[in-house]
C-alpha cells in the first residue's frame, strides 16, 4: 500500500503530474486514498529530521543566531540553513538534503544541541541525499558552491544531477548563469558553458539522465539538434529572462522626500532659461584658483554663481521670500541663505551656505569646501540642512543643458545649471569666436512671482557673470 | 589558457581543474601569505576568499595581515553596545564586522592578525595559538606568556596580547587571532567605551580585559619581527619553505571576485543592518528655554532600523500631527544619524514657517540624532 501526499506549500516543486500525493499533516487526507494515479511504486515526501552535526572542540551546545530560512522554503543541498554561535566562533550549518523546510526546532538567542534536530525537511526520495557523515568528502569544487548562499542567504539552485554534471567537468556553479526559474541552473547552462570553454558541444553525460523536476514549463530553448544536416536558419531563440522584480519598502529620508516633492508640486511652476557667456569668468577663475589653493582651498564656480545670485537677491527680493500656508501674507527674508544641492549616496541633499549676502566669493568657497566633505562623509548637521531661502542645482557637473528644477518649499525660486560647452557664437564684429556657454533654467512660485521679475533677475545675474569686473561695483 | 594564467599569478586557488604540473601542488603542507594592504575591509575579504575559495585539504594557509585604525566587531555583536561610534567618526576609524565570533577588537598598525585557514576536520584553535606562543617564546624565551581556556594570550599572567575567533563553514574553517605588538592603547581604551545607556539586546557581549603590548614589555621587538617568528614556526611545524608569498587584496585576477566581498563588508546593510534585534530606554535632557525637559524615549531596532518609536513629549509640545508625522517617518528609517538628519531637516520643510516651531523641532531632533 502506497502512501499519497500532496504538498500544499507555495514554495514546493511540482514533478511532472505522473504522481500525485496527499500530504498527511494537514486535513486534506483524501478518502479515496486508494486510487492510484501513476503507474510506478515510489514513496515521496518523506519528512527528516536534521540534526546539528558536531562542531568540534567537545562542544555541545551553541546558541543560534540567525535563521536563512523559513518553515516552507525549499533548500537545496549545501546551502546555508543558519547561524550559529559558540564560544568566539560562529558556524554556517548547511543543509544535507533538497527539500521543503518544515519546522525549525529553535528560535532566534535559543541554545541549541549538538545531536539534536535542528530542522526538519520533507526531502524527495527520488533525489539523491548526502552521505551521513558529518563532514563530507567531496572534490575540490563543491565547497564553494554555497558561495552565493553563505553570504546572502541565497540559493544557488541546481538539482544533484546537474551538480554532479558539473562537479565531473570542475565547474564552479558560481560562474554558470542559470536561465531557469529563480536563476536554476539547469544542464543546458552548463553545457553552453563548457561548450564556451572548450568550443566543442559535449554530448551529455549518460548520467544525467534523471530529468530534472520542473514547477512549470519553462521557457529554455532546445538545443537544435539537426544543426548539422540542414542550412543553418537563425531561429530566433526566446531569450529566457530570468530576472524577478523586486520591491521594497519606501522608508527613511526617501520617505520624507516623496511628501516634500508632493508638496512642492502643489506650487504653480514657471519655467525661464537663458544662456550664459563665460568666456571671461572661465579665465578669472583661472587666474584667481592658484591664489585660493594657496589658502587651501579649491575654488570652482560655484561661489560665483552664489555670489552674483545674491546681488541679484538684493535687487528682487521677493525670489528670497516665503509664502505661509494660507497664501495670506508674504516674508522677506533678510538672510541670503542659497542652497546648493549635492548629491549623495543616499540622494538629493540641499545644504545652504549662510548670509552669502554678507560673504566674499572666497568665504563661500571656503564654506562650500566645509559642506562638499561633511556631505560625502554622511555628517552634515541640523543646521547646515536648514533655513535655506532659495537654490542653485548644478546639474551640469553630471550632465545636461536645459533642465526642469522642482522649487523646494518654503522657497519660491530655483535655478537648475547646465554644463558649460564650448560653442561657437558670433561677437561684437561678426566673428566667430570660441565660446563658454552656460544655460540656466530657472522655475519660481507664479503665485508671487511674474515673469518679468524673473526674467529681470536672471539678465542681472547673467551680467554679472559675463562680466565678473562688474560685480566689483556692487559688492558690499 | 589556464597554463598561461597560472604563470602570472603568485599562487592559484585550486579550484580550476589545473594540469598536475603546477607549482603549487609541490607545495605540501601549508602556505604563509601576507597582505599588502592596511584596509580592513579588503583583509577581511580575503578571509572570505580563502575560505570560499580554496581547497584546504593539500594545504593550509596561515594569513598575515595588519590594519590601519579600525573597530573589528564579531558576528552577532552590536555596534552602539561596544564602542564609541560618534568617537570614530571623529578620529575616522573604520567600523567593520567580520563574519566570525566574538568580541570587539581594536586595530592599527601596532596589531598583528593571524589567521589559521584548515579544513573542518582540521579546525584546533588550542594548537594555533601554542604555535604562537611558541614562537614568542622562540624569539624572546624570557617572556611570560600562554594560552588561557578562553583562548586568550595573557602576557606575565595579567595582561591580554591577544584575542581569539573562529569562522566554520561546511567544509572549511579559519581561526583568527591578533596579536598587541605596539597598538595606541590610549586610543584603543577610548574607542572600545561606549557611552550608550539604557540599551538591551541579546547581541554578544565582548568581555574588557587589561591589554599590554608586547613592545611595553621588550621595546626591541617590533611587529615585522613577531610576524616573521610566527611564520617561522608555523614552516617549521608544516615542513614547508620558510617563505613568505605577498598578496594585493586588490587583485581581481588572482582572487575572482573579491572586489564583490570587500563591496559587501562596507555596506550599511552588513555594518550595522546586521545587528540583533535590540530595544533603547532612555531619557533626553533637553534644555528649552531656561528649562530642562525630561523626554523618555523608546525604540525598538531590528536590522539596524527602526520599528517602533515612542517618545515621550509634553502634550502640545509640537503640533500633533507633526509628531505622528515624525513618528511615522521614523519608523522603518535606518538607526543612523545622517539618515536621520537628512529626513528630519527634509520634514521640516513642510512645516508652517514659525519660529518657535522650527527650533523645537530642531532641538528633539537634535538629541534624537545624538542617540545614534
Amino acid at each position: 500500500v502506497c502512501i499519497h501526499r500532496v504538498r500544499s506549500c507555495s514554495s514546493i516543486r511540482f514533478t511532472k503530474s505522473k504522481y500525485v500525493c496527499v500530504f498527511d499533516k494537514s486535513a486534506l487526507k483524501f478518502s479515496h486514498q486508494q486510487r492510484l494515479f501513476r503507474t510506478s511504486a515510489v514513496s515521496c515526501g518523506q519528512i527528516v529530521q536534521f540534526k546539528l552535526s558536531d562542531i568540534g572542540e567537545g562542544i555541545t551546545e551553541v546558541t543560534v543566531k540567525e535563521w536563512y530560512i523559513k518553515e516552507g522554503d525549499s533548500v537545496s543541498q549545501f546551502d546555508s540553513i543558519c547561524e550559529v554561535q559558540s564560544d568566539k566562533a560562529s558556524v554556517t550549518i548547511t543543509s544535507r538534503y533538497d527539500g521543503i523546510i518544515r519546522k525549525l526546532h529553535y528560535s532566534i538567542d535559543d541554545i541549541a544541541f549538538v545531536g539534536k534536530p535542528l530542522v526538519d525537511i520533507e526531502i524527495d526520495a527520488s533525489k539523491g541525499v548526502a552521505s551521513e557523515e558529518d563532514v563530507v568528502e567531496t572534490p575540490p569544487m563543491s565547497h564553494e558552491e554555497h558561495t552565493h548562499q553563505e553570504i546572502k542567504g541565497h540559493k544557488t539552485l541546481a538539482t544533484p544531477a546537474v551538480r554532479r554534471l558539473a562537479m565531473e567537468n570542475n565547474i564552479k556553479l558560481s560562474e554558470v548563469v542559470g536561465t531557469g526559474k529563480d536563476n536554476r541552473i539547469l544542464k543546458e547552462d552548463i553545457l553552453n558553458y563548457l561548450a564556451k570553454q572548450t568550443g566543442a558541444i559535449l554530448p551529455p553525460s549518460p548520467k544525467a539522465e534523471i530529468v530534472p523536476p520542473q514547477r512549470r514549463a519553462e521557457a529554455v530553448p532546445a538545443a537544435p539538434k539537426d544543426k548539422a544536416r540542414k542550412i543553418p536558419v537563425p531561429v530566433p531563440r526566446p531569450i529566457a529572462f530570468a530576472g524577478k522584480d523586486k520591491t521594497e519598502p519606501v522608508t527613511g529620508f526617501q520617505k520624507a522626500m516623496v511628501k516634500t516633492m508632493s508638496a512642492a508640486l502643489k506650487i504653480p511652476h514657471f519655467g525661464y532659461s537663458d544662456e550664459i557667456d563665460l568666456t571671461q569668468l572661465v579665465q578669472l577663475r583661472e587666474e584667481l584658483k592658484p591664489l585660493a589653493e594657496m589658502r587651501g582651498v579649491k575654488l570652482s564656480f560655484m561661489p560665483f554663481f552664489i555670489k552674483a545670485a545674491s546681488l541679484g537677491l538684493l535687487q528682487y527680493p521677493i525670489l528670497n521670500a516665503s509664502l505661509d500656508e494660507n497664501c495670506q501674507n508674504v516674508t522677506y527674508k533678510a538672510s541670503h541663505n542659497i542652497g546648493v544641492a549635492m548629491d549623495t549616496e543616499q540622494g538629493l541633499i540641499v545644504p545652504n551656505v549662510k548670509n552669502v549676502q554678507v560673504c566674499s566669493v572666497f568665504d563661500i568657497a571656503v564654506e562650500l569646501n566645509r559642506l562638499q566633505s561633511l556631505g560625502s562623509a554622511g555628517q552634515l548637521g541640523t543646521s547646515d540642512l536648514t533655513g535655506g531661502t532659495f537654490t542653485l542645482s548644478n546639474i551640469g557637473t553630471i550632465g545636461g543643458t536645459y533642465a526642469k528644477p522642482v522649487i523646494l518649499p518654503p522657497e519660491v525660486a530655483i535655478g537648475a545649471l547646465g554644463k558649460i560647452q564650448v560653442l561657437p557664437r558670433f561677437n561684437s564684429k561678426g566673428e566667430v569666436v570660441k565660446a563658454q556657454i552656460m544655460n540656466v533654467s530657472w522655475s519660481a512660485d507664479h503665485r508671487i512671482i511674474d515673469g518679468a521679475t524673473m526674467a529681470r533677475f536672471s539678465n542681472l545675474w547673467k551680467s554679472y557673470l559675463e562680466n565678473p569686473a562688474s560685480m566689483l561695483l556692487d559688492l558690499k | 589558457m589556464v597554463l598561461q594564467s597560472l604563470k602570472n599569478c603568485l599562487w592559484l586557488p585550486c579550484v580550476l581543474r589545473t594540469p598536475k604540473a603546477c607549482f603549487w601542488s609541490t607545495a605540501s603542507g601549508g602556505l604563509i601569505i601576507q597582505s599588502v594592504s592596511n584596509d580592513v575591509y579588503q583583509n577581511l575579504a580575503v578571509e572570505d576568499w580563502i575560505h570560499d575559495h580554496m581547497d584546504l585539504e593539500k594545504q593550509q594557509v596561515l594569513f598575515l595581515w595588519r590594519n590601519s585604525p579600525a573597530v573589528v566587531i564579531g558576528r552577532h555583536q552590536n555596534p552602539w553596545q561596544e564602542c564609541n561610534l560618534k568617537l570614530l567618526r571623529q578620529k575616522n576609524i573604520k567600523l567593520a564586522r567580520r563574519r566570525s565570533g566574538g568580541g570587539t577588537v581594536y586595530h592599527d598598525l601596532g596589531n598583528i592578525n593571524l589567521t589559521f585557514f584548515t579544513t573542518r576536520k582540521k579546525y584546533e584553535r588550542m594548537e594555533n595559538l601554542k604555535l604562537v606562543v611558541k614562537a614568542l617564546k622562540a624569539l624572546r624565551p624570557p617572556l611570560d606568556v600562554h594560552v588561557t581556556d578562553r583562548y586568550d594570550i595573557l602576557l606575565d599572567r595579567k595582561y591580554k596580547i591577544s584575542g581569539t575567533a573562529a569562522k566554520l563553514g561546511r567544509t572549511s574553517a579559519y581561526h583568527h587571532c591578533t596579536l598587541l605588538c605596539n597598538a595606541d592603547k590610549f586610543v584603543l581604551s577610548s574607542v572600545l567605551k561606549s557611552p550608550f545607556k539604557g540599551l538591551k539586546s541579546n547581541a554578544t557581549p565582548s568581555v574588557p580585559a587589561l591589554v599590554k603590548n608586547l613592545f611595553e614589555e621588550d621595546p626591541s621587538l617590533t611587529s615585522e619581527m613577531l610576524l616573521d617568528a610566527i611564520a617561522k614556526e608555523y614552516a617549521m611545524q608544516h615542513q614547508i619553505d620558510h617563505h613568505i608569498t605577498l598578496i594585493n587584496p586588490a587583485d581581481e585576477t588572482l582572487l575572482p571576485g573579491i572586489s564583490n566581498k570587500t563591496q559587501e563588508l562596507q555596506t550599511w546593510e552588513w555594518v550595522y543592518g546586521k545587528t540583533p534585534k535590540f530595544s533603547i530606554s532612555t531619557c533626553l535632557n533637553m534644555v528649552y528655554k531656561d528649562s530642562v525637559l525630561d523626554v523618555k524615549v523608546n525604540m525598538d531596532v531590528k536590522h539596524g532600523r527602526i520599528e517602533v518609536c515612542n517618545i515621550d513629549l509634553p502634550e502640545q509640545w509640537l503640533p500633533p500631527g507633526l509628531y505622528s508625522e515624525l513618528v511615522k517617518s521614523l519608523t522603518g528609517s535606518k538607526f543612523c544619524p545622517n539618515e536621520t538628519t537628512t529626513l528630519v531637516t527634509t520634514l521640516l520643510r513642510l512645516c508652517p514657517q514659525d519660529d518657535e516651531l522650527h527650533s523645537r523641532w530642531r532641538l528633539l531632533c537634535e538629541n534624537m540624532i545624538r542617540l545614534m
